[in-house]
């Protein structure tokens, strides 16, 4: 029920954020729609700690600017390869273990090392990792480890 | 001088992102198959599109103190939007390289590794 409310909640600031015509009869309309989409998620089932997943809301925005960071660092040695004239790479696929408990953690880890270049998640089976690296070396700096810690630490309890 | 400041900034941003397509353009047309080219691609659409955003949104602001208090909806939009892409890019890039796999296309690997 709280769930629910909270997508509720989290649509229309949604609406408002992306309308910018606000009279009486718009706005009607827009928590008409909000409802009707709050009825329909409930219909099908989805509102659950994987389809709403607000409490996780404040430790994503704390893992955001991290993974910027990391995307940023990720494409400078992406590019440097690309731009060098004998082009360094040695493309593996590997195999990973994340120590995330719900697949919601799994699918933001997954996510997490696709978006940073260098690295794609090619397949995930319960707790492994498929991985296609650009070049093995770069697997060897931890940061796939520091990754993990705090994409299970986003998933909380 | 807050305006130069903005203006400065943006354009440095704008360029940034101008330079990480342009480096993943190439890399697609370098690299050797279709797993180490999704890498370059995947530089366009977090850096590349991310610095043009950024470059943006800092044009936003400065219009926004000039008085434009309608460009407040530009701002939260252009933030929506590249969250929109760090959200789907990845589903993206993972199916394309799943679809490689699944048609059977090896991963190409450097012929001076032994050990692959």
């Amino acid at each position: 029920m709280l769930r629910a409310f909270g997508l509720g909640v989290t649509l229309f600031a949604f609406w408002l954020a992306l309308s910018g015509h606000y009279t009486p009869m718009l706005l009607g309309f827009g928590v008409g729609s909000c409802a009707l989409v709050v009825y329909l998620s409930h219909r099908m089932g989805v509102i659950d700690e994987e389809g709403v997943p607000l409490h996780t809301t404040l430790r994503m925005l704390a893992y955001l600017p991290w993974l910027l960071k990391e995307i940023l660092v990720a494409n400078i040695v992406v590019a440097k390869v690309i731009l060098s004239p004998d082009m360094q790479i040695s493309p593996r696929m590997v195999s990973f273990r994340g120590s995330q408990r719900s697949d919601l953690g799994r699918a933001i880890y997954a996510n997490s090392i696709t978006l940073t270049p260098g690295t794609i998640t090619t397949g995930v089976s319960g707790n492994d990792f498929e991985i296609h690296a650009l070049r093995a070396a770069d697997l060897e700096t931890g940061e796939e480890q520091a990754m993990d810690v705090r994409c299970s630490r986003v998933e909380g309890n | 001088m807050i305006d130069l400041v903005l203006e400065v900034a943006s354009w440095i941003s704008i360029v940034a992102g101008l330079f990480f397509m342009l480096v993943g353009t190439i890399g697609v047309l370098r690299l050797p198959d279709v797993y180490t080219r999704l890498h370059a691609a995947g530089m366009t659409d977090t850096m590349g599109a991310g610095f043009l955003i950024l470059g943006m949104m800092l044009q936003t602001i400065e219009g926004i103190l000039h008085g434009q208090d309608t460009w407040w909806f530009v701002l939260v939009r252009l933030v929506l939007i590249y969250l929109f892409i760090l959200f789907t890019s990845p589903i993206a890039t993972h199916a394309l390289a799943r679809a490689g796999l699944a048609g059977g296309v090896e991963p190409w690997t450097a012929p001076t590794d032994g050990d692959a």
